[in-house]
């Protein structure tokens, strides 16, 4: 009884991990779908967000030590403690004069390239992100402390408490978890409300579908692109929000992307609802396999399980689960 | 604002067509070197169907190219109302009221025949993405005026049966017919029709042949049509164009154009008197 209880346990907070790989594999997907390019750079581009919300929070000077260095001061702080509200707020802004700047200057330059040019493009500009992260922000550890709920859950623990008898002490369940739970299910919602009734959200679509025709209706593809871009980078913000108050801001945040890639395989490239199932599978996945299999070769498995769980659907179901079907005709 | 004004002009079945729409000046197209179109200047009138004819690789699909943006001429104007346009993008010349459809149909497959017509609304929506997300009651209502315009146009052209299918499901023809609707519910000034019969059987060429009129008609949407079956061409077009090897080699009306020796020679080939 008490072992059915520890697995469920398990499997809840595998849920709750699922979310987060889910968050990250929804920036993929959606610029995926609208431009054909898979978009390495999704997880430096949630590490930038997170390093720019501490930075402009903690009233941190962008490139403080580059100038300092070079000019000889000794500037460091601005000396202000930003709401975070409003850090999150002109974050967005930032994402925003990224997503045009990445238009202007890669995008625009690209068009009808092959998708492996502008992944090689996608490539570069993640490095060329991590370089900027750290030379506007520093290279620390940061902590990121936007007032999220922290710690177990002790309502989840009284109430589970009862459920086992005496040894059992109830659920664990962070806190942040179920916050970013939360946010993932508002997420997803807006963004599929906006996708099938605004405007903007009907040409996007029309775009991911077929370039040509969705000039030939008076969509610029440069504004979706900006548009895409922006909401990728939002996504991105939300994920590195998320992570960062979970285990700090640093460089190996822009490592979790490494983890959206099994999503995206079980889930399908071009699938929404893909990405959120596919992050549930693969973080109940390897939470119950640690749990189960785990102790008998030796644990770790986390670190490879979600790898394997993609390459078994690659061979059954390339498209994964929600992915179009690919044919091709002879 | 020098409009440029014409005679009158009397179509054989009696009707009169306005003033240039459009007017095409000294186009050349020319990709590396190949000559694409060669000096070629003609017009289209406000309310014709004009037709574009040749035999293949005459540079028809390349004309209409430069006509929808999608190609930017090497050398010549393009006039539109009576305004010398600048060098445009492909969405900015939809913007203007310039509709067209491809050869190899362009639609969004995935979507339903209703959302493909829908997006043919795109350049006629204003609210703003901002306004769409702080006052929802006016997005709504704009939505709602756009769905009745669409569901006018889903009658007109008689696919109320597969409004909800995804087009890419839907036959050949149908999906013509669609193509067509997406292009109507922009309410062009200017409706450009690449091969609007290619791959069709012979039912399904009479019915684009009556929808393309009645569009004429009762819209009086001015058209500029290429298509490759002379009997529609004759029967469906005001004035036609002819070209061959980039060059114009004939313009006029369809009888006119069927008497041109060099037309009889480049295209059409035979039937000498």
């Amino acid at each position: 009884m008490t072992n059915f209880l520890y697995a469920v346990e398990v499997m809840i907070n595998g849920l709750m991990a699922g979310v987060l790989y889910a968050l990250v594999a929804l920036g993929f997907v959606l610029i995926f779908k609208a431009s054909g390019i898979f978009n390495y750079a999704q997880g430096v581009l949630a590490l930038f967000a997170a390093l720019t919300l501490v930075g402009l929070q903690e009233g941190q000077i962008p490139f403080a030590h580059l100038i300092n260095a070079t000019l000889g001061t000794e500037l460091h702080h601005f000396g202000w403690h930003m709401p975070a509200l409003l850090a999150i707020l002109l974050t967005v802004g930032v994402m925003i004069l990224l997503a045009i700047a990445i238009e202007r200057f890669i995008l625009k330059h690209l068009v009808n390239q092959e998708p492996i040019i502008l992944f090689m493009a996608t490539i570069g500009l993640a490095y060329f992100l991590e370089g900027l992260g750290d030379i506007m922000w520093g290279a620390d550890i940061k902590t990121l402390d936007v007032g999220l709920p922290q710690g177990g859950s002790m309502w989840i623990e009284e109430k589970t408490a009862v459920l086992g008898g005496d040894g059992f002490y109830g659920f664990f369940i962070d806190r942040l978890d179920i916050v970013a739970a939360l946010v993932a299910a508002v997420l997803v919602i807006s963004l599929t409300v906006f996708s099938q009734y605004s405007k903007q959200g009907r040409a996007l679509r029309a775009v991911a579908d077929d370039h040509q025709a969705a000039l030939s209706v008076g969509i610029s593809l440069r504004f979706i692109w900006v548009l895409v871009w922006s909401i990728a980078g939002f996504v991105a913000l939300v994920a590195g929000i998320m992570w960062g108050a979970k285990s700090g801001v640093q460089f190996s945040l822009s490592l979790i992307a490494l983890k959206a890639l099994p999503v995206l395989m079980l889930g399908g490239f071009t699938s929404i609802p893909g990405a959120i199932v596919g992050g549930l599978i693969i973080g109940v996945g390897e939470k119950l396999f640690e749990f189960t299999i785990g102790p008998m070769i030796g644990g770790a498995t986390e670190n490879w399980f979600a790898y394997v769980l993609a390459l078994v659907f690659l061979v059954f179901r390339p498209q994964g689960l929600f992915g179009e079907k690919i044919i091709e005709r002879v | 604002m020098n409009m440029v004004s014409y005679e009158p002009f009397v179509t054989e079945d009696g009707r009169t067509i306005g003033d240039a729409v459009m007017e095409l000046r000294n186009i050349t197209l020319r990709f590396g070197g190949v000559v694409a179109i060669k000096d070629i200047s003609f017009d289209i009138r406000e309310g014709e169907i004009r037709a574009i004819i040749g035999p293949n690789g005459a540079g028809k699909s390349s004309m209409l190219n430069v006509i929808s943006g999608f190609y930017t001429p090497s050398e010549g104007e393009v006039w539109f109302e009576g305004r010398k346009r600048p060098q445009m993008r492909p969405y900015q010349v939809a913007r203007q009221g310039i509709a067209r459809t491809f050869q190899n149909i362009a639609l969004f497959s995935g979507m339903s025949t209703l959302d493909n017509i829908m997006t043919g609304r795109i350049t006629r929506m204003k609210s703003s993405l901002a306004a769409q997300a702080l006052w929802w009651g006016k997005a709504e209502r704009e939505e709602s005026e756009h769905r009745e315009a669409v569901e006018k146009i889903i009658d007109f052209l008689e696919i109320q049966h597969i409004r909800k299918t995804p087009v890419g499901r839907l036959p050949y023809g149908l999906q013509k017919r669609v193509e067509l609707g997406r292009a109507l519910a922009a309410e062009p000034r200017l409706l450009l029709l690449d091969e609007p019969m290619a791959g069709m059987n012979v039912e399904e060429k009479e019915d684009m042949s009556r929808f393309i009129l009645d569009v004429n008609d009762e819209f009086g949407t001015t058209i500029v049509l290429i298509e490759h079956d002379m009997g529609v061409v004759m029967d469906l077009s005001d004035r036609v164009v002819v070209m061959d090897y980039g060059k114009k080699i004939g313009d006029g009306p369809p009888d006119e154009v069927r008497r041109n020796q060099d037309v009889i020679d480049a295209y059409l080939g035979v039937s000498h008197d």
